[in-house]
C-alpha cells in the first residue's frame, strides 16, 4: 500500500551537534470513515500505525499514528550526534507489513 | 430590472460568495452523525487511558499549529517541550488529542535522551474547528498539558 519511503539525514554532523531529521511515506491513510462513491459502502481503515528511528540498533525516536494523521504521513524529529552510526527507519502498516529506510551518519 | 433590485442581487451574490467556504465546510459535517464527534468528555476519556489520574501542569509546552486551516486534511503541528534531555530528565512522550475530530487520539511522540532535544513535528486532519490538546510525560513523572484553537475552513476526516 505504502511506497517511496524517503528520509532526510545530514550526511556528517559535529560531535554534540543536534541534527533534525526529516521523513516522508506515500500512504493513503484509510481512516475507516470514508464511503466509497460508487457502492456507499465504507471504506476498510488501513493507516501506517507505527513509525520508529533506530540507530545502531537502538530506538531513539518512535510515534504511534492515528488515523487523525494526514495520508502520506510527514514526521520531523531531532537527534543528538554523539558516534558514527547507521539509522534504520520502519513504518508498520495496519495489515502488518513493514517499509524501511537506512542512512548513514557520520560523526567527525 | 429596476436599479434598486439590481444592487439587491449583487449583495446577494457577494454574501453567497462570502458563506460559501464557511457552508462546505457545515455541509461536509452535517454528513457525520454528531454523536459519533469527539467531545471535551471524551479527550478527558483520553488523558486518563494515557496518563491516569496525574495532574496536568501548565507550561514547558511550545505548541505551533495555524490559526486558521484553510485545509482540515493536512494541518502542520510542531510541538516541542522544554526538557534538558539528559539520562536522569528527559520527556517521554507527548501525546497529541483533537476534543472535536471523531476520535480524539492523533499521535504520540516517543523520545529517548538520544533525541538531544524533544521536539516533533507532523501533519494531521481536523473535522472542524476545535482545540488541539498537547500532553507532555516526564521521565519524572511530572505531566504537562498545553491546547491551542485552530480554525477549520474545510474539514478534513472524509465526512
Amino acid at each position: 500500500m505504502a511506497s517511496k519511503p524517503r528520509v532526510r539525514v545530514p550526511k556528517t554532523a559535529k560531535k554534540g551537534e543536534i541534527i533534525t531529521i526529516k521523513s516522508l511515506i506515500s500512504h493513503k491513510m484509510e481512516t475507516g470513515r470514508r464511503k466509497d462513491s460508487k457502492t456507499g459502502e465504507l471504506i476498510p481503515r488501513q493507516i501506517i500505525n507505527k513509525f520508529v528511528c533506530n540507530f545502531n540498533g537502538k530506538q531513539v525516536f518512535a510515534s504511534d499514528w492515528h488515523p487523525a494523521v494526514s495520508a502520506n504521513p510527514f514526521m520531523a524529529f531531532n537527534f543528538k550526534a554523539e558516534e558514527s552510526g547507521e539509522f534504520e527507519f520502519v513504518w508498520t502498516d495496519d495489515d502488518g507489513s513493514t517499509y524501511s529506510k537506512k542512512a548513514s551518519l557520520t560523526v567527525n | 430590472m429596476n436599479q434598486s433590485q439590481h444592487n439587491r442581487d449583487v449583495g446577494r451574490r457577494q454574501a453567497m460568495i462570502v458563506v460559501g467556504g464557511g457552508g462546505l465546510a457545515v455541509a461536509g459535517l452535517a454528513l457525520l452523525p454528531q454523536a459519533a464527534l469527539a467531545d471535551a468528555g471524551a479527550v478527558a476519556e483520553a488523558m486518563k487511558g494515557l496518563i491516569g489520574d496525574r495532574k496536568p501542569q501548565e507550561g514547558r509546552i511550545t505548541l505551533d499549529l495555524p490559526q486558521i486551516a484553510e485545509n482540515g486534511n493536512t494541518v502542520p503541528l510542531t510541538v516541542e517541550i522544554d526538557s534538558p534531555m539528559t539520562e536522569q530528565d528527559y520527556c517521554k512522550a507527548v501525546h497529541v488529542l483533537a476534543d472535536k475530530n471523531p476520535r480524539p487520539d492523533v499521535a504520540t511522540f516517543r523520545f529517548t535522551p538520544a533525541c538531544g532535544k524533544s521536539a516533533a513535528s507532523t501533519r494531521m486532519r481536523l473535522a472542524k474547528t476545535q482545540n488541539v490538546v498537547a500532553v507532555a510525560e516526564m521521565s519524572d513523572g511530572s505531566v504537562y498539558m498545553a491546547k491551542s484553537e485552530v480554525k477549520v475552513t474545510i474539514g478534513g476526516c472524509g465526512g
